[in-house]
């Protein structure tokens, strides 16, 4: 997707719903006060601060509560960011649980489903040359096209290797080859100047929100828990970044703030939600919640509005007329690592 | 507890206990003083890197999205090691009734208390954002129970540490006073701690081996190795803290309760050998992909081999010190080889951590990438930090044991003999 039309979507976004209108007067009010005061803002800043560390978790937080911990949180933003910035709480949608298919067949390797993810979810850019990497939710795995655990190169030289009462599958002795190690390889790391590159075929890896997830489990707080549309969702402001959750997740999904995220003023996108892509502190876990401040008004993610193959499907697996039911029906679908049974919604499919 | 006729002065009673206690402990000689400025060193140069850390967060230290556990893990897991190693002390003492070693008891539950209490720091420095401690404590913050491994952590490492401080600090309150022990409450309480002792490592195992995405942890053996290791590496300082209590205080430490540590310790490193070997073969004989953090770990992987070195020097380690530890003149030998070996158990059980059970564990990652740890000097520094000033915490806690054990700290109203046994 280009950058305008990105830009459209969010001014779109910021408009419609009257539901936002009462929040955004809200806040032109609170920005009036807050000049007509003229309290300092660093007091103002510290006393907000403060007021984070002692609230408790979203889910346990009254309405009122929850009003006050989102206006603090869009007087700071807005300040911080320079812009007026929206923090959202569109509740879940009833009768919806979210589904993801990926085309694999499909996928060419281009990654605009990462570009777009990082810009509409306000990861961390990162630095050049220093230990703050950017961050990105989602990863390109770029396989060998065909199967390259045989090679025959190197057919003579596997087991079973020749003994004296000859080749009939005996190993004589030794170590006759290496049979321990990662069969097949798998890339993340690849810059290309075309893709698709030849004899390559690419799998995109994201959180794959999961019917029984491990990181749940793993929380000592329960600051990720599963929403009711079936996405596993993080209250920042609870996790206490012990990273249990990122050791327990065998989808590399989760991603963690080792220091303060750098995100410049300009980059920022203001649309946010609290359990979504509000910007992220320092110490806290992140990981891909399907554009929940999208998906919640009815949007597709970024990343299925990116790609530029249509290699990404996007749906509520309740609905047996939805794409996404059609293409579990009909195609030839698989979950990643089924045998950990965390039972993904997040279905790879072939044509 | 007792029936005391004068309420308030018992409260008084603890309050000059615990005036005493302290006073006594800040009190030495020169050897003292330099151990605990030698000490002090690391602490100074700690408080600077910890308030790196803590400002900038832990981008400072080595850890990466491929390898999330930095040293403090590592650390950490050593610590109930050695907390768990009290009931060893305690055990013969108690439940065994060795005289010789009745009194050595509250040794090993201050060594317990004070490692937990470094463990836990270890865990404070480890979590992003410790500020936020508090969402972790019942009542007021949430607890994910009976869900999450780590709430068990934090409970079992918590009552031990409350255990075994009641354990000591009664016991040495009771002791100051020349009082008798009230054995309905001491005796139950003691029991209790040792049979939780264990728990603390065993849960401990259980946040390594609950994790399904890190195949070499999925070991129903990761317990009982960590035990052996409690069984070896406990001791070994136990007996090293009972020396330099014999050579430096008056408090009588027979060869006896010396003898019947290093004969732990042989029985320790042996399990933890022949655990090691069923592992390796469990892993290596099938050569499944489970067996790929290991192979990385002996071997390294396309000519990476970060820990190999490591790995094949601390294997050799353990096998010398095993048969050095089967001689009887060198377990005889109190002054040169005994200590050195009880030390060497303690550090070989400790680098043993990182560089064969933790940074190996992590590569492959689950999108099959290989990865090196490498530590950053602030963390080193935080390290040692943590270190020092759980050193500084153990020495003066035990010279205030001993200095109650023998006498010298005691209720001025009190015969100088006939104190608690």
């Amino acid at each position: 997707m280009s950058e305008d039309k990105r830009k459209n979507d969010i001014a779109e976004g910021q408009d419609d719903g009257a539901t936002k209108e009462s929040r955004r007067d809200f806040l032109k009010k609170l920005g009036v006060a807050a000049a007509a005061t003229t309290v300092a803002p660093a007091a103002t800043a510290k006393a907000a601060s403060i007021a984070e560390h002692l609230q408790t978790h979203f889910e346990m937080m009254s309405d009122s509560q929850k009003e006050k911990a989102i206006a603090r949180l869009e007087k700071r933003y807005s300040e911080q960011f320079e812009k007026q910035v929206t923090v959202a709480n569109t509740p879940a949608p009833d009768g919806v649980l979210f589904g993801y298919a990926l085309n694999i067949s499909k996928c060419i390797g281009c990654r605009r489903c990462v570009e777009a993810c990082v810009r509409e979810n306000n990861q961390s850019r990162g630095e050049e040359d220093t230990r703050h990497l950017p961050i990105q939710w989602i990863r390109v795995l770029e396989m060998t096209r065909g199967n390259d655990t045989f090679q025959l190169e190197n057919w003579h030289k596997g087991s079973p290797s020749s003994s004296p009462i000859g080749d009939y599958g005996v190993q004589s002795g030794g170590h006759a080859d290496k049979a321990v190690g990662i069969s097949g390889h798998a890339e993340h790391y690849y810059y290309p100047e075309q893709v698709p590159e030849e004899n390559s075929f690419y799998f995109p890896v994201q959180c794959q929100q999961c019917e029984d997830p491990a990181c749940v489990r793993a929380c000592p707080v329960r600051a990720t828990f599963r929403d009711p549309n079936g996405i596993v969702v993080i209250d920042y402001n609870w996790c206490i970044g012990c990273r249990m959750c990122q050791l327990a997740c065998p989808y590399w999904a989760r991603r963690f703030n080792w220091g303060e995220p750098i995100l410049p003023n300009e980059d920022m996108n203001p649309k946010t939600h609290y359990l979504g892509n509000r910007p992220r502190m320092r110490g806290v876990m992140e990981k891909c919640t399907f554009c929940l401040q999208r998906v919640r008004d009815g949007r597709y993610p970024a990343c299925v509005e990116a790609c530029p193959v249509g290699a990404r499907k996007f749906g509520n697996l309740l609905d047996p007329e939805s794409e996404i039911r059609k293409i579990l029906a009909n195609k030839k679908v698989f979950r990643f690592k089924e045998d950990f049974n965390t039972e993904p919604k997040f279905f790879y499919y072939m044509d | 507890m007792t029936t005391t006729t004068q309420p308030a002065s018992v409260f008084q009673k603890s309050i000059a206990f615990s005036r005493d206690f302290c006073m006594y402990t800040v009190k030495g000689g020169k050897v003292y003083y330099s151990w605990l400025l030698f000490l002090s060193f690391f602490v100074l140069v700690g408080l600077v890197t910890t308030f790196i850390q803590m400002t900038t967060g832990l981008v400072v230290t080595g850890a990466s999205d491929q390898i999330v556990w930095e040293l403090f893990v590592s650390n950490f897991i050593h610590c109930p090691s050695i907390a768990s190693a009290a009931v060893l002390v305690v055990t013969p003492a108690y439940i065994y009734k060795r005289k010789d070693m009745k009194q050595l008891a509250v040794i090993g539950e201050a060594i317990a208390m004070v490692f937990v209490i470094i463990g836990l720091t270890f865990i404070i420095f480890h979590m992003g954002r410790p500020d936020r401690s508090w969402h972790a404590i019942p009542l007021i913050g949430i607890f994910n129970f009976p869900s999450s491994v780590l709430t068990y952590d934090i409970i079992v490492l918590n009552v031990y540490l409350v255990l075994n401080a009641v354990a000591v600090f009664y016991y040495l309150y009771k002791h100051y006073v020349g009082q008798p022990l009230n054995t309905t409450f001491y005796t139950p309480l003691i029991w209790f701690a040792v049979a939780w002792g264990p728990f603390i490592h065993i849960i401990t195992a259980f946040i390594l081996s609950s994790n399904a995405q890190i195949a070499v942890w999925h070991s129903a053996l990761m317990p009982f190795s960590f035990l052996a290791m409690a069984a070896a590496a406990g001791p070994g300082l136990v007996i090293v803290t009972l020396l330099v209590i014999r050579k430096f205080t008056k408090l009588e430490v027979q060869d006896s309760v010396i003898d019947f540590f290093s004969q732990v310790i042989i029985w320790g490193v042996g399990l933890l050998i022949l655990m090691f070997a069923v592992e390796f073969f469990t892993e290596l004989y099938p050569a499944t992909h489970h067996a790929a953090p290991l192979e990385y770990a002996i071997n390294g992987h396309n000519g990476m081999n970060p820990y190999g070195p490591w790995f094949w020097s601390i294997m050799t380690i353990f096998v010398v010190q095993f048969f050095l530890l089967c001689i009887k003149k060198v377990r005889k030998s109190y002054n040169f080889m005994l200590p050195l070996l009880c030390i060497s158990v303690f550090l070989s059980v400790l680098f043993e951590k990182p560089s064969v059970l933790i940074f190996p564990a992590f590569s492959p990652t689950p999108l099959g990438e290989y990865a090196i740890y490498r530590p950053t000097l602030i963390e080193i520094c935080n390290i040692l930090f943590i270190w020092a000033g759980g050193f500084i915490l153990l020495t003066m806690v035990l010279k205030g044991v001993v200095g109650v054990l023998v006498g010298d700290v005691q209720d001025s109203s009190v015969a100088v003999e006939g104190g608690a046994k």
